[in-house]
Protein backbone atom coordinates (compact mmCIF):
# COMPACT_ATOMS: atom_id res chain seq x y z
CA UNK A 1 0.00 0.00 0.00
CA UNK A 2 1.77 3.26 -0.80
CA UNK A 3 2.10 5.96 1.34
CA UNK A 4 1.38 9.67 0.34
CA UNK A 5 3.30 12.00 1.96
CA UNK A 6 2.43 15.48 1.70
CA UNK A 7 4.86 18.53 1.45
CA UNK A 8 4.08 21.98 1.45
CA UNK A 9 4.53 23.09 -2.27
CA UNK A 10 5.98 25.94 -0.66
CA UNK A 11 8.31 24.59 1.52
CA UNK A 12 9.38 21.93 -1.40
CA UNK A 13 10.01 24.80 -3.57
CA UNK A 14 12.42 26.58 -0.93
CA UNK A 15 14.55 22.98 -0.41
CA UNK A 16 14.57 22.98 -4.43
CA UNK A 17 16.07 26.21 -4.51
CA UNK A 18 18.58 25.64 -1.45
CA UNK A 19 19.92 22.58 -3.26
CA UNK A 20 20.58 23.99 -6.41
CA UNK A 21 22.09 27.15 -4.47
CA UNK A 22 24.63 24.93 -2.88
CA UNK A 23 25.05 22.43 -6.14
CA UNK A 24 25.99 25.88 -7.88
CA UNK A 25 28.26 27.06 -4.87
CA UNK A 26 30.59 23.45 -4.76
CA UNK A 27 30.85 23.53 -8.49
CA UNK A 28 32.26 27.03 -8.32
CA UNK A 29 34.68 26.17 -5.64
CA UNK A 30 35.96 22.94 -6.86
CA UNK A 31 35.93 24.56 -10.49
CA UNK A 32 38.03 27.68 -9.22
CA UNK A 33 40.36 25.05 -7.09
CA UNK A 34 41.00 23.43 -10.47
CA UNK A 35 41.55 26.18 -12.93
CA UNK A 36 43.63 28.08 -10.23
CA UNK A 37 45.82 24.16 -9.80
CA UNK A 38 46.22 24.31 -13.85
CA UNK A 39 47.84 27.56 -14.03
CA UNK A 40 50.03 26.77 -11.02
CA UNK A 41 51.15 23.99 -12.85
CA UNK A 42 51.42 26.03 -15.96
CA UNK A 43 53.69 28.80 -14.19
CA UNK A 44 56.12 25.30 -12.48
CA UNK A 45 56.08 24.47 -15.97
CA UNK A 46 57.73 27.68 -17.73
CA UNK A 47 59.70 28.62 -14.67
CA UNK A 48 61.56 25.23 -14.08
CA UNK A 49 64.59 24.11 -15.11
CA UNK A 50 65.44 23.45 -19.42
CA UNK A 51 65.01 19.71 -19.99
CA UNK A 52 67.26 17.58 -22.59
CA UNK A 53 66.13 14.24 -23.45
CA UNK A 54 68.71 11.99 -25.11
CA UNK A 55 69.00 8.39 -26.93
CA UNK A 56 72.26 6.84 -27.48
CA UNK A 57 71.76 4.29 -30.00
CA UNK A 58 75.49 3.68 -30.72
CA UNK A 59 78.13 1.98 -29.32
CA UNK A 60 81.49 2.82 -31.03
CA UNK A 61 83.97 5.27 -29.10
CA UNK A 62 83.18 8.09 -31.49
CA UNK A 63 79.72 7.54 -31.31
CA UNK A 64 79.51 7.44 -27.36
CA UNK A 65 80.89 11.03 -27.04
CA UNK A 66 78.32 12.76 -28.39
CA UNK A 67 75.62 12.04 -26.34
CA UNK A 68 77.96 12.42 -22.74
CA UNK A 69 79.35 16.08 -24.01
CA UNK A 70 75.94 17.00 -24.25
CA UNK A 71 74.35 15.81 -21.69
CA UNK A 72 77.26 16.87 -18.90
CA UNK A 73 77.23 20.45 -21.12
CA UNK A 74 73.32 20.33 -20.25
CA UNK A 75 73.82 19.64 -16.55
CA UNK A 76 76.39 22.45 -16.15
CA UNK A 77 73.93 24.93 -17.49
CA UNK A 78 71.40 23.70 -14.93
CA UNK A 79 69.56 21.29 -17.21
CA UNK A 80 67.73 18.32 -16.22
CA UNK A 81 68.94 15.29 -18.62
CA UNK A 82 68.29 12.15 -19.39
CA UNK A 83 70.00 9.43 -21.62
CA UNK A 84 68.08 6.62 -23.00
CA UNK A 85 70.96 3.76 -23.89
CA UNK A 86 69.10 1.25 -26.11
CA UNK A 87 70.43 -1.25 -28.88
CA UNK A 88 74.41 -0.89 -29.57
CA UNK A 89 74.51 2.39 -27.25
CA UNK A 90 73.73 0.31 -23.90
CA UNK A 91 77.53 -0.75 -23.87
CA UNK A 92 78.32 2.61 -22.94
CA UNK A 93 76.33 1.64 -19.49
CA UNK A 94 77.74 -1.83 -19.85
CA UNK A 95 80.12 -2.10 -16.76
CA UNK A 96 82.51 -4.67 -18.81
CA UNK A 97 82.68 -2.74 -22.12
CA UNK A 98 82.59 0.62 -21.33
CA UNK A 99 86.34 1.27 -21.21
CA UNK A 100 86.79 -0.66 -24.11
CA UNK A 101 84.37 1.11 -26.89
CA UNK A 102 86.24 0.53 -30.29
CA UNK A 103 85.93 3.10 -33.46
CA UNK A 104 85.84 0.87 -36.29
CA UNK A 105 88.10 2.12 -40.13
CA UNK A 106 86.14 -0.07 -42.39
CA UNK A 107 83.64 1.47 -43.97
CA UNK A 108 84.89 4.86 -42.08
CA UNK A 109 86.34 7.39 -44.92
CA UNK A 110 85.87 9.86 -42.07
CA UNK A 111 89.11 8.70 -40.26
CA UNK A 112 91.71 11.42 -40.22
CA UNK A 113 94.69 9.27 -42.15
CA UNK A 114 91.82 7.11 -44.54
CA UNK A 115 92.51 3.36 -44.31
CA UNK A 116 91.10 1.29 -47.60
CA UNK A 117 88.61 -0.91 -46.90
CA UNK A 118 90.40 -4.09 -47.67
CA UNK A 119 92.98 -3.34 -45.07
CA UNK A 120 90.15 -1.92 -42.75
CA UNK A 121 89.06 -5.61 -42.90
CA UNK A 122 92.13 -7.00 -41.44
CA UNK A 123 92.37 -8.40 -37.93
CA UNK A 124 93.72 -5.98 -36.07
CA UNK A 125 93.26 -3.30 -37.72
CA UNK A 126 90.09 -1.99 -35.31
CA UNK A 127 92.58 -1.90 -32.53
CA UNK A 128 94.57 0.06 -34.39
CA UNK A 129 92.04 2.83 -35.15
CA UNK A 130 90.66 2.50 -31.53
CA UNK A 131 94.43 3.03 -30.28
CA UNK A 132 94.69 6.19 -32.69
CA UNK A 133 92.09 7.91 -31.71
CA UNK A 134 92.06 6.95 -28.06
CA UNK A 135 95.52 8.98 -28.76
CA UNK A 136 94.14 12.06 -29.99
CA UNK A 137 91.32 12.37 -27.58
CA UNK A 138 94.36 12.05 -24.91
CA UNK A 139 96.54 15.24 -27.13
CA UNK A 140 93.01 17.66 -26.58
CA UNK A 141 92.71 16.24 -23.25
CA UNK A 142 89.60 15.31 -23.61
CA UNK A 143 88.29 13.24 -20.45
CA UNK A 144 87.51 9.43 -21.02
CA UNK A 145 84.05 7.81 -21.02
CA UNK A 146 84.24 6.59 -17.95
CA UNK A 147 85.13 10.50 -16.89
CA UNK A 148 82.34 11.77 -18.67
CA UNK A 149 79.85 8.78 -17.34
CA UNK A 150 81.03 9.84 -14.06
CA UNK A 151 80.66 13.62 -14.77
CA UNK A 152 77.04 13.35 -15.69
CA UNK A 153 76.10 10.85 -13.06
CA UNK A 154 77.49 13.49 -10.12
CA UNK A 155 75.63 16.28 -11.71
CA UNK A 156 72.51 14.56 -11.97
CA UNK A 157 72.09 12.97 -15.33
CA UNK A 158 69.66 10.01 -15.37
CA UNK A 159 70.74 7.29 -17.44
CA UNK A 160 67.66 4.85 -18.53
CA UNK A 161 69.13 1.60 -19.77
CA UNK A 162 66.62 0.09 -22.24
CA UNK A 163 65.35 -3.07 -21.27
CA UNK A 164 64.43 -4.14 -24.54
CA UNK A 165 68.28 -4.01 -25.36
CA UNK A 166 69.00 -6.36 -22.31
CA UNK A 167 67.03 -8.29 -23.43
CA UNK A 168 67.71 -9.51 -26.62
CA UNK A 169 71.31 -9.14 -26.23
CA UNK A 170 70.98 -10.76 -22.56
CA UNK A 171 72.83 -8.19 -21.13
CA UNK A 172 72.76 -9.08 -17.45
CA UNK A 173 71.15 -6.56 -14.57
CA UNK A 174 74.46 -6.76 -13.20
CA UNK A 175 76.90 -5.81 -15.91
CA UNK A 176 75.02 -2.29 -15.96
CA UNK A 177 76.47 0.31 -14.00
CA UNK A 178 75.08 1.23 -10.53
CA UNK A 179 72.62 5.03 -10.27
CA UNK A 180 71.43 3.60 -14.40
CA UNK A 181 67.45 3.15 -14.50
CA UNK A 182 65.86 0.32 -16.05
CA UNK A 183 63.39 2.02 -18.28
CA UNK A 184 60.96 0.72 -21.67
CA UNK A 185 60.03 2.78 -24.20
CA UNK A 186 57.24 4.35 -22.58
CA UNK A 187 58.84 5.74 -19.53
CA UNK A 188 61.11 7.54 -22.07
CA UNK A 189 58.39 9.41 -24.28
CA UNK A 190 57.09 10.36 -20.92
CA UNK A 191 60.26 11.97 -19.62
CA UNK A 192 60.94 13.36 -23.19
CA UNK A 193 57.47 14.52 -23.68
CA UNK A 194 58.65 17.21 -20.88
CA UNK A 195 62.29 18.26 -22.75
CA UNK A 196 62.49 21.49 -24.99
CA UNK A 197 65.36 19.43 -26.08
CA UNK A 198 65.39 16.01 -27.53
CA UNK A 199 68.12 14.42 -29.89
CA UNK A 200 68.41 11.22 -31.48
CA UNK A 201 72.35 10.13 -31.56
CA UNK B 1 96.62 43.09 -20.88
CA UNK B 2 96.43 43.58 -17.37
CA UNK B 3 92.62 41.85 -16.06
CA UNK B 4 90.03 44.08 -16.86
CA UNK B 5 88.21 42.77 -13.33
CA UNK B 6 90.08 41.48 -10.07
CA UNK B 7 88.99 37.60 -10.03
CA UNK B 8 88.54 35.32 -6.44
CA UNK B 9 89.60 32.63 -8.44
CA UNK B 10 91.28 31.86 -12.23
CA UNK B 11 90.55 28.68 -14.02
CA UNK B 12 93.00 27.64 -16.97
CA UNK B 13 91.35 25.48 -19.75
CA UNK B 14 93.76 26.46 -22.05
CA UNK B 15 94.52 23.09 -24.48
CA UNK B 16 91.01 22.01 -23.35
CA UNK B 17 87.95 21.37 -25.63
CA UNK B 18 84.49 21.55 -25.11
CA UNK B 19 82.24 20.38 -23.00
CA UNK B 20 85.61 20.57 -20.34
CA UNK B 21 85.67 24.55 -20.01
CA UNK B 22 81.96 24.60 -19.15
CA UNK B 23 82.34 21.71 -16.73
CA UNK B 24 85.00 22.94 -15.00
CA UNK B 25 83.58 26.73 -14.53
CA UNK B 26 80.23 24.79 -13.46
CA UNK B 27 82.29 23.18 -10.91
CA UNK B 28 84.42 26.22 -9.84
CA UNK B 29 81.09 28.20 -9.62
CA UNK B 30 79.65 25.64 -7.64
CA UNK B 31 82.52 26.13 -4.75
CA UNK B 32 82.19 30.03 -4.78
CA UNK B 33 79.79 32.18 -3.18
CA UNK B 34 77.37 34.70 -4.62
CA UNK B 35 78.97 38.07 -5.93
CA UNK B 36 82.74 36.42 -6.25
CA UNK B 37 84.49 36.65 -10.02
CA UNK B 38 85.68 33.55 -11.90
CA UNK B 39 88.36 34.27 -14.70
CA UNK B 40 88.56 31.51 -16.97
CA UNK B 41 91.38 31.10 -19.68
CA UNK B 42 90.45 29.32 -22.86
CA UNK B 43 91.65 28.53 -26.17
CA UNK B 44 88.73 26.59 -27.89
CA UNK B 45 87.23 28.87 -30.19
CA UNK B 46 83.65 27.22 -29.17
CA UNK B 47 84.09 28.96 -25.74
CA UNK B 48 82.88 32.53 -27.16
CA UNK B 49 79.63 31.05 -27.24
CA UNK B 50 79.76 28.45 -24.97
CA UNK B 51 80.39 31.04 -22.05
CA UNK B 52 77.55 33.47 -23.35
CA UNK B 53 75.35 30.41 -23.67
CA UNK B 54 76.69 29.24 -20.20
CA UNK B 55 75.86 32.91 -18.58
CA UNK B 56 72.54 33.27 -19.96
CA UNK B 57 71.45 29.40 -18.40
CA UNK B 58 72.68 29.97 -15.35
CA UNK B 59 72.21 33.09 -14.35
CA UNK B 60 76.22 33.96 -13.75
CA UNK B 61 76.23 37.12 -15.18
CA UNK B 62 79.34 37.37 -18.10
CA UNK B 63 81.29 40.99 -17.13
CA UNK B 64 83.72 40.76 -19.95
CA UNK B 65 85.66 38.84 -22.26
CA UNK B 66 87.80 39.08 -24.38
CA UNK B 67 90.55 37.26 -27.38
CA UNK B 68 94.31 38.26 -27.85
CA UNK B 69 96.50 36.01 -29.59
CA UNK B 70 94.34 33.17 -29.52
CA UNK B 71 93.98 32.99 -25.71
CA UNK B 72 90.01 33.90 -24.34
CA UNK B 73 89.55 34.99 -21.26
CA UNK B 74 85.88 35.01 -19.56
CA UNK B 75 85.28 37.10 -16.10
CA UNK B 76 81.76 35.61 -14.66
CA UNK B 77 80.06 37.15 -11.67
CA UNK B 78 78.59 34.47 -9.41
CA UNK B 79 74.96 34.01 -9.09
CA UNK B 80 73.08 34.50 -5.89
Amino acid sequence: MAVETVIDPALEARIEELVNTKVQELFQEQFQALVSQQTRQQAEAKSGPKRLALVASKGTLDMAYPPLILATTAAALGWEVGIFFTFYGLDILNRRKLSHLQVPPLANPAMPVPVPNFIGAIPGMTAMATGMMRGWMNRARMPSVPDLLKVAQDSGVQLFACTTTMGVMRTKKEDIIEGARFAGAAMFLDYASEAQVTLFV
Amino acid sequence: MAAPFVAEKTLDCQGTFCPVPIIQAHQAAAGMTPGQVLEVIATDPGSQGDFVAFAKNTGHELLHADEEGGVYRYYLRIAG
